[in-house]
């Protein structure tokens, strides 16, 4: 069997080995060797990616939510499907509410993240020590905690150049949102840029880049396909905690879920509502996990 | 020997890695022009002694001098830069760019480090890379190219800063036997065309055929050097007797 483990070849060793041998006898240990190597050599873990199939499944349950609230509701009046029609427009609106709050607070997430990533690697060890604490302080408070401090802290007006501003509810929720958002950004640079082996800052330098240079035209090319993953991954869930903003009142999907199902005040209409507002979630994940998978493909860096 | 047209001279470097002593007083003497081959076993500190001569790694004591700069007074990373610019450091590893093809690979250092004109620097760098014998892979990734093309693109790419000094660190290494064949013959018409090369090297007929002085480091210092002829056939010194034993 050493040489199914020890093969004479070099390259390609910890490929994985066709299940083929000369000796009959140890074809079955060949097939489980070879097995056991796909399973260990593999990504690791389930790749959680939305799927059409998911899409089918909720739509299946919302059917049948629905049609059970329609057996229950009994004969005379508007049926549910037509209940859920005449408020979409309004739940559409609150949805818009979630999407902006999520498309703001990943921007400036995003833009608050780079800078505090730039200082998790910076040369000095200040500011590398203060951007470390900001980053892990941000990112292992819980979100809804940040939120209350930026709905509590944040002034509803201010006053620039003698115009009085106000701030709506649904913008401190973004600055809330944007603070976690921050912490992972930060994070996810820091992690990329150091998983780029330091073979490539040794022969940039001996190309005499400066590290500024190596920085933009060398490290931060190579580690965009490694950050988009992680970066889709927190913008999905970024999307899903906008839901959180309904607990401090902003006017989204789900406060205004609650107000219509205390208006309609029928029993029963729960369940497909919710249901609902889930498939509007996954209509929105769905096509930017899709876009996720092209964007990879298209960054791949061989190595 | 020739101090006075040395390009390159070493005087007692010592360096050490927390409680390892990697360099133990190392001097040596490259004339401009000269090959010059170091061997040993692994663990000897050949790596770290090219990385001291462009400054890749600070020196502990001791001088390196490469032309005009003292390395070990080189403080800031623009005094490195400028040293980096005369000498040039092939790896064993390739170490290309894997997001830039083989031709951006050769023209990104002169075009952004030396501030050079794109379209001059386009047309040496189609030249470099027929030179090694690539011009048909100049658009192709790194991980399109096999060890030894990758290993000749990096070659070019090092030569397109036209240094003065070239380090190759045992860039055959990772290498197969007949891509080997390739990569020397790069680095013999260097030779001949009278740039200065300092290599660590297992390459033994290579040394023999090509070098002008062979260095044998043991345990962080030179044991033993000479011109090939004398090192290989007639070493004066067991251990480099025992060294040579095991590998010829």
């Amino acid at each position: 069997m050493t040489h199914l483990l020890r093969g004479p070849r070099r390259a390609g060793w910890n490929a994985a080995r066709p299940a083929s041998t000369d000796l009959p006898v140890l074809l079955p240990s060949a097939a489980r060797l070879a097995a056991a190597a796909r399973v260990e050599r593999s990504p690791g873990g389930v790749v959680g990616r939305l799927r059409g199939a998911h899409g089918v499944s909720l739509f299946l349950l919302f059917l049948v939510v629905c049609g059970v609230a329609q057996a229950q509701g009994g004969p005379g009046g508007p049926t549910v499907l037509e209940t859920i029609w005449k408020w979409t427009p309004l739940l559409l609106r609150g949805f818009l509410f979630n999407l902006a709050i999520s498309a703001s607070a990943m921007a400036l997430g995003t833009l608050a993240g780079m800078f505090l990533g730039f200082a998790q690697i910076s040369l000095l060890a200040p500011v590398r020590k203060g951007a470390w604490l900001a980053t892990h302080f941000f990112r292992n408070a819980p979100w809804l905690v940040l939120l209350f401090y930026c709905m509590f802290l944040l002034p509803f007006q201010v006053v620039v150049f003698g115009v009085t501003v106000p701030i709506p509810d649904w913008v401190k929720a973004t600055f809330g949102l944007a603070l976690p958002v921050m912490a992972n950004v930060s994070e996810i640079l820091r992690g990329a840029v150091q998983s780029i082996p330091t073979a490539q800052w040794e022969s940039a330098a001996s190309l005499a880049f400066t590290r500024r240079q190596t920085m933009w035209r060398i490290i931060l090319p190579q580690c965009i396909k490694r950050m988009l993953p992680p970066w889709m991954n927190l913008y999905a869930i970024l999307t899903m905690a906008t839901v959180l903003t309904s607990i401090v009142g902003v006017a989204e999907v789900m406060t205004l879920t609650g107000r219509v199902l205390s208006a309609e005040n029928r029993q029963g209409l729960l369940l497909p509502f919710y249901s609902y507002v889930l498939l509007l979630f996954f209509l929105y994940c769905y096509p930017i996990a899709r876009w996720t998978v092209r964007l990879e493909a298209k960054y791949a860096v061989e190595r | 020997m020739g101090a006075m047209q040395a390009i390159v001279s070493i005087r007692d470097l010592h360096k050490s890695f927390g409680p390892v002593e990697v360099l133990r007083g190392v001097s040596m003497e490259v004339p401009k022009g000269a090959v010059v081959c170091i061997i040993g076993p692994s663990g000897s500190g050949k790596s770290t002694l090219l990385r001291c001569i462009n400054g890749l790694v600070p020196i502990d004591s001791g001088s390196v001098r490469v032309g005009a700069f003292d390395v070990q007074t080189l403080k800031t990373d623009a005094q490195k830069i400028a040293l980096r610019k005369v000498v040039s450091m092939v790896f064993q590893q390739y170490n290309l760019f894997p997001h830039k093809t083989a031709l951006q690979n050769v023209m990104m250092a002169p075009v952004h480090v030396l501030k050079e004109d794109k379209d001059e620097v386009r047309g040496r760098a189609l030249a470099l890379l027929e030179k090694v014998g690539l011009s048909a892979k100049a658009h192709a990734y790194p991980g399109e190219l096999s060890g030894g093309q990758q290993q000749r693109v990096a070659i070019a790419r090092s030569l397109a800063m036209h240094p003065d000094v070239m380090l190759f660190d045992e860039i055959t290494a990772a290498l197969d036997p007949e891509t080997v064949k390739e990569v020397l013959n790069t680095i013999r018409e260097l030779a001949h065309d009278g740039m200065t090369c300092i290599l660590v090297t297992h390459e033994m007929r290579f040394a023999r055929e090509l070098a002008d002085t062979v260095y044998f480091t043991d345990g962080g210092m030179i044991v033993e050097s000479g011109p090939p002829a004398e090192l290989f056939d007639r070493p004066q010194i067991e251990r480099t007797r025992s060294f040579l034993s095991q590998i010829l």
